[in-house]
């Protein structure tokens, strides 16, 4: 499971700065690291923006785990770097900044947006395969999910925008509920795409979402 | 009271339903003129609902429009804008005002239409449509609360005869039939050998089937929608005659196989009738009807 990142466009960053002259980097050593978003050579390259933006990086750092406890004792480590910025340059996704906000009282700027949490299906491909909705459906639906496979969510077969087992709104993503058919069908299952799903619950548990085990 | 148009449903006769678009902005004259045009030559008229996801004129405004000028609206309601919420108090007010019949669809995606950027709703999908609107006449809204005050609808939904693969569809046809759809309209077909396949499979179900028909105003027209629309199989023949005809007598050559095709469709019996989308060009609809002999 990865975090999926995307650097913002340097215009983006640039507005996200303003105001603030000296700045301290922080990357990730796991997500962002290998989305190449990150990792030790985007922060360096990031500094030389900086450089050229006319700020004044006070130090950099990557973090193993940004979204991790040990994250305290990685800003304990580059305390003076950071106590001397007037902000942070996340390169970590949202995650990392939420956890770096535990620790910090300095405004923490996000250099990336964060897109979606998703599993590798092959090396170097990302796909979002859960929305986390609470309802599994997963058991009546062959293994993919028609929540986040499906661009509309639907829960009960296809739309009428399927086309040769493609999506209308692209013709390269697989329609959801072609493949659900198919794999039902080799399961000899059909009969569970007779059902009828009614609508869903949107609130099982009510946002913002969190649970003490 | 049963609507006009669930009458001509139930009457046996060959039903011929069209639509108009609403305008993209508050200028109703034109809308207002293909009513006029089609209101007494129809058995219903379908309003869109920001079809293609371009956001227009709502429907239920197109609905009472028509009902102004002594027309019968078919309400098409989609579930990509509105939650449940929203779409079951469209649903009380269309029936205080007089509107009787509902066509319940999904919706287009977003991003394949005007507003790209916008929320896509789909809290509801076209089966869950259809069964709110049959719970709610028995008086109940989702939350499983009283109405005071029912609903009553004639309500149909649509079925894509074409797609490949064809069984998913199919399975949703059925689900739509169990879940009380009275009429459906197909997307658009040409191929009546394909079409008659499919109605032989459909005949046994209890619900009535008005085939689609989608006026080809060129030979170009004929081959983007054969190869980028979803569902739609225009057969080559087809794309021939018209590409044979001469530029400006092009339309009408489709007008003719527009007609052609209702005129088979009603001699052999083959389905309950026909939906006519002119897309743009409804003034030529009365032209199709001439053309089918009706």
């Amino acid at each position: 499971m990865k975090s999926i990142t995307r650097q913002k466009s340097p215009e983006d960053i640039e507005q996200g700065l303003n105001g603030f002259d000296k700045v301290f980097i922080i990357g990730c050593g796991t997500c962002t690291t290998m989305t190449k978003t990150g990792g030790i050579d985007q922060v360096a390259e990031m500094k030389d923006y900086l450089g050229e933006l006319g700020k004044r990086v006070t130090g950099t750092t990557v973090i193993p785990t940004a979204c991790d406890d040990m994250t305290a004792e990685a800003l304990k480590e580059n305390e003076k770097g950071i106590s001397g910025a007037d902000c942070i340059l996340s390169m970590s996704c949202a995650l990392g900044v939420h956890r770096m906000n535990l620790y910090l009282d300095k405004p923490i700027i996000p250099a990336l947006d964060t897109l979606f949490i998703a599993v590798e299906d092959s090396p170097g491909y990302f796909r979002e395969a859960c929305a986390q909705c609470g309802q599994c459906v997963l058991g009546e639906t062959a293994g993919i999910c028609p929540i986040t496979a499906c661009h509309k969510g639907l829960i009960n077969g296809p739309c009428g925008g399927t086309n040769d087992g493609k999506c209308e709104v692209d013709k390269e993503k697989d329609c959801a509920w072609t493949l659900i058919y198919q794999k039902l069908k080799e399961q000899n299952r059909l009969d569970l795409m007779r059902k009828y799903q009614p609508p869903r619950n949107h609130h099982i548990i009510l946002k913002p979402r969190a649970m003490r085990f | 009271m049963a609507s006009r148009f669930k009458e001509a449903l139930n009457s046996g006769k060959f039903v011929i339903t069209t639509e108009v678009a609403p305008p993209k902005g508050t200028n109703l004259e034109k809308m207002f003129h293909h009513i006029d045009l089609l209101k007494d030559k129809v058995d219903g008229m379908n309003v869109t609902d920001h079809q293609s996801s371009v956001m227009r004129f709502p429907s239920v405004g197109g609905c009472l429009a028509i009902k102004e000028q002594g027309g019968e609206p078919i309400m098409q309601m989609t579930c990509r804008d509105r939650n449940r919420m929203a779409l079951e108090a469209d649903l009380l007010f269309a029936y205080t005002r007089g509107i009787q019949n509902v066509l319940c669809l999904t919706g287009d995606a977003v991003p394949v239409g005007d507003h790209k950027e916008a929320k896509g709703v789909f809290d509801l999908d076209s089966l869950q449509l259809l069964k709110t609107i049959r719970q709610m006449e028995a008086g109940q809204d989702l939350g499983g609360n009283n109405l005071d005050g029912a609903v009553e609808f004639c309500a149909g939904a649509i079925v894509t005869p074409e797609a490949q693969p064809i069984e998913p569809q199919l399975i949703k046809f059925e689900k739509k039939v169990e879940a009380g759809a009275e009429f459906f309209q197909t997307q658009a077909i040409y191929d009546l050998e394909n079409f008659s396949r499919f109605m032989d499979y459909a005949r046994p179900f209890k619900t009535k089937i008005l085939a689609g028909i989608v006026l080809l105003s060129s030979a170009r027209m004929a081959k983007y929608m054969t190869e980028n629309v979803p569902g739609i199989f225009v057969p080559q023949e087809l794309i021939d005659e018209l590409s044979q005809a001469p530029k400006e007598e092009m339309l009408a050559k489709g007008i003719e196989i527009a007609g052609r095709t209702i005129a088979t469709l009603k001699k052999e019996s083959i389905c309950d009738g026909v939906h006519i989308m002119a897309i743009g060009r409804e003034e030529v609809v009365p032209d199709i009807l001439a053309a089918a002999g009706l």
